[in-house]
């Protein structure tokens, strides 16, 4: 028999047993950030390939709720600060090895540009707005103007964002489920995914909501792809990494992974979604409600279950 | 420079006047602790091996809590120490999920703290606390790049293995074998 | 900045030389916060204090360091001091968590209700002497003061001890005798004519072979002896461990001989046979230094390795090879005496055994066996004479024991409880800093002892158990806080320490010497107590041995001269030694004259039954005794004990890591608090192994009440030992209870 022990030592709060560092905050401000990188980035795609007219809730209406989501995700990653009173030092440097920073840094850029976006579209939801002083006027028109080089610069700043939400996690290789390179992707393909979803409800016309049921249905096999790839290449890895593939595999997150995340954030949506454009009268709400649910569960159980990942010991 | 610890585990004992040598001399709050002690035993009795290990920051030379920190307040200090300083530290605890050897823990006050191998000591010319109250002698401590230094010498003389080098980290704390 | 930091360097060094330490530590402490930058702390200069260390016996002397504000921040060992060597163990360095815990005795007490009750009013210190000396001169009146007995278990007990006698009175035991080292040094005392001492005589340092018999060097942190083993295996010595616990010490070793317990005898006796017979005995040595060979010879001739094979369970290759090692080492060989030797009742002849193979290799008074220690003595001031006691513990044991040069502590408990047949019981017990619920076997007797009692007084500084059972609770502050008798143990070369107070008493609390004059005041003993403070005794003192108080304030340590050149045996010069033949007896006349065994003999023990275990006890390195469980710093390192398990028997019992059992013993007695499992491949499948000294059940200790399991719960059936009336604790059997553990 072999025995491990810590004889002395160890009992640091957060840290001993296991790790506890992160709770809810940090995947619900991935999860918000990542909706939000969704949904700005079929506003983005869909202003760039200048089908404006034809999806209005991807481009005119969804954007309205980022900055909300985008303010709620700041608000939670301040409550996980332990040092709060120092919170303006990640503004003073920007490290680019980092994710944290790249993180901070990227909302720096994200939100303000979604608000940016909101002002010019929000002619759309009231007809009457007018902007008071002439300067707001004037800046107005110069964004309006400059419509489409802000859409292509928020179609990269979301795709980092949403990538960002998985490297976050996938840079740390002393947790051994986080460090595969594919969460970044597979994050990215959860936010556009839920984005998706959430358009698709919005979506005034039948050709919105079906192109979108659509976009959601094909990301959603990305995404359950890109699963089977992780597994994959987890069980193909090191003693470390196979051990963290089985809290997934017979572990302790195996039922709220597979039930949860895989069958009802993914596998059931995919199927309504598919009956949807068969023609069957499916609200859409449902797959919205069930892939939002999917992709929090989701990051809250990758982020505890790294956590519980390591190692030694 | 390149600082670096040597601990001799056919040596230590587990008796921890390491971990409370670190707690009176760096006011670590009573329920943490920047180093710990760690036992193994292997076998079937009665043909069994046991290592005892006194460990704590391995001041990677590739350190990943160094690469993650969003401000710049992990960083390398003189000799490749890793060090904290407080008042940058935001207490995201990025530094913490990277560190394979969960040698981070958040200090009371919010900040991040682990050990310093007693920088302060080491301005006085002195040795780190845990190294200079071992009963049994069993941890050296100096200069890598000094060849004479008694961790170089102990270094070159004996077998040793570091924690978890798959990690990637570049350790620079050595458990003699 | 570049000729700051090589001043600081400069001054450093400094600090090596111990004459230039004050004044070249000043220097540095000042500079270093201008390094920081922190202009508040450049101002004033943090000092530090001589003392030694109370945590445990070996009293390694250290520096206290204070800071600014007076508060002491860190205990850091002497460099000069040859306990330490400027190392101190976790306790000794975890010391501060003594001063700064919070749940200390704070203020006098004095019981209200009926005793063991625990409810006590506070009392001001007049009170509680005035109350102690009403009992006191009642008892001497009605009884006569030798029924006052004191327990006493560190430097403070000294005071007392003064007190007492001069009361009337030389009751005076420490369980560290017949609880604990007894049976060695009345072993040693028989074979050698002198005793193993504390801090033990061996010299590890310089030994090529060092033998353990269940001693577990490194689990019991003896300050010295753990850095000389930790030499010892730098210069490649062989050790050799006997015990059925793969100890720290046995992962060490070259041998570890897995024993079946209380077994041990057969094997010393089969390594003496292998010794003789093989002619690897110290030949010139023995017939120069011994007697008795031949009856010995004679006396081992059958007890052969395969003999012991089959007693010991021992490989009888491996006891050859090992015996070879010893003697391939020797004289630089030591046989270990151990500490806590009182486990089966025959422990005398088990280190008789010991010595004479220590003999035969010729290792006592040679370099890397046992050397010859000297100490200092402190001058006696002038008092008038102890009164003579009319009687003493030994009349309730009237011819027994009389190889026992100390008091037995577990004998004053048994004659505090009446019979019709003695003569007095005691009627008074004073118990300094020794828990004695933990600490004598057999609590329930302790408890019915305490309850014949006239007067119980309790000196300690945390509520213990032992505290709840007292009339009067005197807080003693702890040893940072105050001065004591100078330290004047024996070493290679003769030491003194002083103990001073770094800082004023916490709470209402006061020193061992000031109770013990201020007792010794109202019950008209003034003229014992000549000096008005201790500070002019010490200096008094010191003034006598060369030195003086101000001087040892300075230096905390000072090394004496040996009177001669005499660490080791001369190999030219006769030799006598203390005992009935002027030789060394390996054939023992005084333990033949007492009516035992003149050598000694393998008897069989009882086994446990079927489903029972052999409760084993130990020590972790980082607590001394149950003394320390509430120690903030070290409840921090180790806060429970565990029940080692060997995996067999957990898969028999379905016992699982962690999980919390109670334990039954062979008389049906069930420990108080539960303990975790720990299933580890250390233990033999025939023994359960615990530290020893948890398990409180003392509400006011908040860190350690209920944490983990007290062996002394268990400890009901005591072995003891014919010739010096130790407590064999060891022949005790427990099994698991899984059930009802909250009842």
């Amino acid at each position: 028999m072999r025995e491990e022990i810590i004889v002395s030592g160890r009992m640091n709060h957060l840290i001993d047993p296991y790790l506890q560092i992160w709770h809810w905050p940090i995947p619900f401000y991935l999860f918000v950030g990542g909706l939000a990188a969704g949904i700005l980035f079929f506003a983005a795609l869909m202003t760039i390939r200048g089908k404006e007219e034809q999806y209005t809730a991807a481009t005119r209406y969804a954007p309205f709720i980022v900055p909300f989501l985008l303010v709620l995700g700041l608000g939670a990653l301040f409550i996980d600060l332990n040092h709060k009173p120092y919170f303006w030092r990640l503004y003073t440097t920007l490290r680019l090895e980092s994710p944290m920073s790249w993180g901070a840094w990227t909302l720096m850029v994200v939100t303000p540009l979604s608000i940016i976006w909101c002002a010019i579209n929000i002619r759309y939801i009231f007809p009457k707005w007018q902007w008071p002083y002439e300067w707001l006027k004037n800046l107005d028109a110069f964004f309006v103007k400059h419509k489409m080089t802000i859409a292509w610069v928020m179609i990269i700043s979301s795709t980092i964002l949403g990538i960002y939400t998985g490297i976050l996690f996938s840079a740390f290789n002393a947790r051994p489920l986080w460090n595969t390179s594919i969460l970044g992707p597979l994050f990215l393909a959860s936010g556009l995914s839920a984005g998706a979803a959430v358009i698709a409800f919005m979506g005034k016309t039948h050709l919105e909501k079906t192109t979108f049921a659509k976009i959601d249905l094909l990301i959603i096999g990305i995404e359950l792809f890109l699963i089977i790839h992780l597994f994959m290449g987890f069980l193909a890895s090191s003693q470390v990494q196979i051990e963290a593939a089985s809290l997934f595999l017979g572990g302790e997150y195996t039922a709220p992974f597979w039930i949860f995340v895989v069958f009802l954030g993914m596998v059931v949506p995919a199927i309504l979604d598919f009956l949807e454009l068969r023609g069957y009268p499916i609200p859409t709400v449902l797959p919205m409600i069930l892939v939002l649910f999917g992709s929090i569960t989701f990051r809250f159980i990758i982020a505890f279950a790294g956590q519980a990942s390591r190692y030694l010991y | 420079m390149r600082y670096a610890m040597a601990i001799d585990t056919k040596k230590c004992v587990g008796c921890s006047d390491c971990v409370v040598a670190c707690q009176t001399e760096n006011n670590v709050p009573i329920g943490y602790c920047r180093d710990w002690v760690v036992e193994v035993t292997d076998g079937t009795y009665p043909q069994l091996e046991l290592e005892i290990r006194s460990e704590r920051c391995n001041h990677c030379s590739n350190a990943p809590c160094v690469r993650c920190c969003p401000t710049g307040a992990s960083h390398y200090a003189e000799g490749g120490i890793v060090l904290v300083t407080a008042n940058k530290c935001i207490g995201c605890g990025a530094c913490i999920a990277s560190c394979p050897y969960d040698a981070r823990f958040p200090h009371p006050d919010g900040h991040v703290d682990k050990c310093t191998y007693c920088n302060h000591r080491l301005l006085e010319g002195l040795k780190p606390a845990c190294v200079s109250v071992c009963p049994t002698k069993c941890m050296y401590f100096g200069d890598l790049d000094d060849p004479n230094s008694e961790v170089s010498r102990i270094i070159k003389k004996r077998k040793w293995k570091t924690l978890i080098p798959e990690a990637g980290t570049s350790p620079e704390l050595y458990f003699l074998i | 900045m570049a000729t700051r930091r090589d001043f600081i360097k400069v001054s450093a060094i400094g600090v090596g030389g111990l004459a230039l330490a004050g004044s070249s530590y000043g220097l540095l402490k000042k500079v270093i916060p201008a390094v920081k930058g922190n202009e508040k702390a450049q101002k004033v200069i943090p000092t530090r204090t001589p003392t030694y260390c109370e945590i445990c016996f070996w009293k390694c002397a250290a520096w206290v360091h204070t800071n600014d504000e007076g508060k002491i921040t860190k205990i850091i060992g002497h460099d000069s001091d040859p306990h330490c060597n400027g190392r101190l163990c976790p306790r000794g360095t975890g010391g501060v968590g003594m001063y700064y815990d919070d749940e200390r005795l704070k203020t006098p007490l004095i019981r209200t209700e009926e005793r063991g009750l625990q409810v006590f009013r506070e009392a001001t210190w007049d009170e509680a002497f005035e109350y102690i000396a009403g009992k006191m001169k009642k008892i001497a009146v009605e009884h006569g003061p030798e029924c006052v007995a004191l327990f006493t278990h560190g430097s403070g007990g000294a005071y007392f001890g003064h007190m007492l006698k001069a009361y009337g009175s030389d009751n005076i035991g420490a369980p560290s005798f017949a609880q604990c080292r007894g049976p060695r040094e009345v072993a040693f005392q028989s074979t050698f004519g002198d005793l193993v001492m504390s801090p033990e005589r061996t010299d590890i340092r310089d030994t090529r072979c060092l033998v353990l018999i269940g001693s577990h060097i490194g689990e019991n942190m003896h300050n010295g002896q753990v850095q000389e083993m930790s030499d010892a295996i730098d210069k490649g010595a062989t050790i050799i461990t006997v015990d059925p616990r793969f100890s720290t010490a046995a992962s060490k070793s070259k041998y570890w001989l897995p024993i079946k317990p209380a077994t041990d005898i057969a094997l010393l006796l089969a390594w003496i046979h292998e010794i003789i017979y093989n002619e690897w005995y110290d030949k010139k040595y023995v017939e120069k230094h011994t007697y008795g060979f031949d009856q010995l010879k004679e006396h081992v001739k059958d007890m052969t390795p395969q003999w012991a094979y089959g007693i010991t369970g021992i490989d009888p290759n491996v006891i050859y090879e090992t015996a070879r090692e010893m003697a391939n080492a020797s004289p630089a060989v030591i046989v270990h005496p151990g500490r806590h030797v009182t486990w089966y009742g025959d422990d005398t002849q088990r280190l008789r055994a010991i010595a004479i193979l220590n003999a035969l290799l010729g290792s006592w008074g040679r370099r890397g066996g046992f050397y010859f220690p000297e100490k200092v003595d402190v001058p006696k001031f002038n008092h008038p004479p102890y009164p003579k006691p009319k009687r003493n513990w030994r009349d309730a044991f009237p011819g027994m024991y009389n190889l026992a040069e100390e008091v037995i502590a577990s004998g004053i408990c048994d004659a505090t409880i009446p019979v019709p047949e003695r003569e007095c019981a005691f009627k008074g017990w004073i118990v300094y800093g020794t828990n004695l619920i933990f600490t004598l076997p057999d609590q329930q007797k302790t408890i019915k002892a305490i309850q014949n009692l006239d007067l119980m007084v309790a000196v300690d500084t945390m509520p213990m158990e032992i505290t709840g059972w007292a009339d009067v609770i005197l807080p003693e502050c702890t040893y940072l806080e105050r001065y004591d008798e100078i330290r004047v143990s024996p070493h290679r070369e003769p030491y003194i320490a002083l103990r001073m107070p770094a800082t004023e008493p916490l709470y209402n609390t006061k020193p061992a010497w000031w109770m013990a004059k201020e007792l010794g005041k109202k019950l008209g003993l003034a003229d014992f107590f000549p000096f008005e403070t201790i500070e002019e005794q010490l200096d008094w003192q010191l003034k006598q041995m060369g030195t003086s108080l101000d001087e040892m304030k300075k230096l905390g340590v000072k090394k004496y001269e040996r009177a001669a050149d005499d660490l080791y045996l001369d190999e030219n010069e006769p030799f006598e030694f203390n005992t009935n033949t002027g030789k060394i007896e390996l054939f023992s006349t005084a333990i033949l004259a007492e009516g035992f065994d003149p050598m000694p003999k393998y008897t069989h023990h009882e086994e446990p039954p079927e489903g029972f275990y052999r409760l084993n006890y130990g020590r972790a390195p980082m607590h001394t005794f149950s003394r320390t469980a509430n120690n903030p710093n070290l409840t921090d390192l180790m806060d429970e004990n565990t029940l080692w398990v060997n995996p067999k028997v957990a898969k028999l019992w379905d016992l699982k890591n962690d999980q919390y059992v109670k334990l039954k013993n062979q008389d049906g007695f069930v420990s108080h608090t539960s303990i975790k499992v720990r299933v580890t491949e250390r233990i033999r499948w025939d023994s359960v192994y615990m530290v020893h000294g948890f398990g409180h059940r003392q509400p006011q200790m908040k860190r350690s009440y209920f944490r983990g399991a007290s062996d002394a719960d268990l400890i009901t059936r005591v072995h003891v030992d014919p010739i010096m009336g130790g407590t064999g604790m060891r022949g005790n059997f427990v099994t698991f209870v899984t059930e009802n553990l909250e009842a």
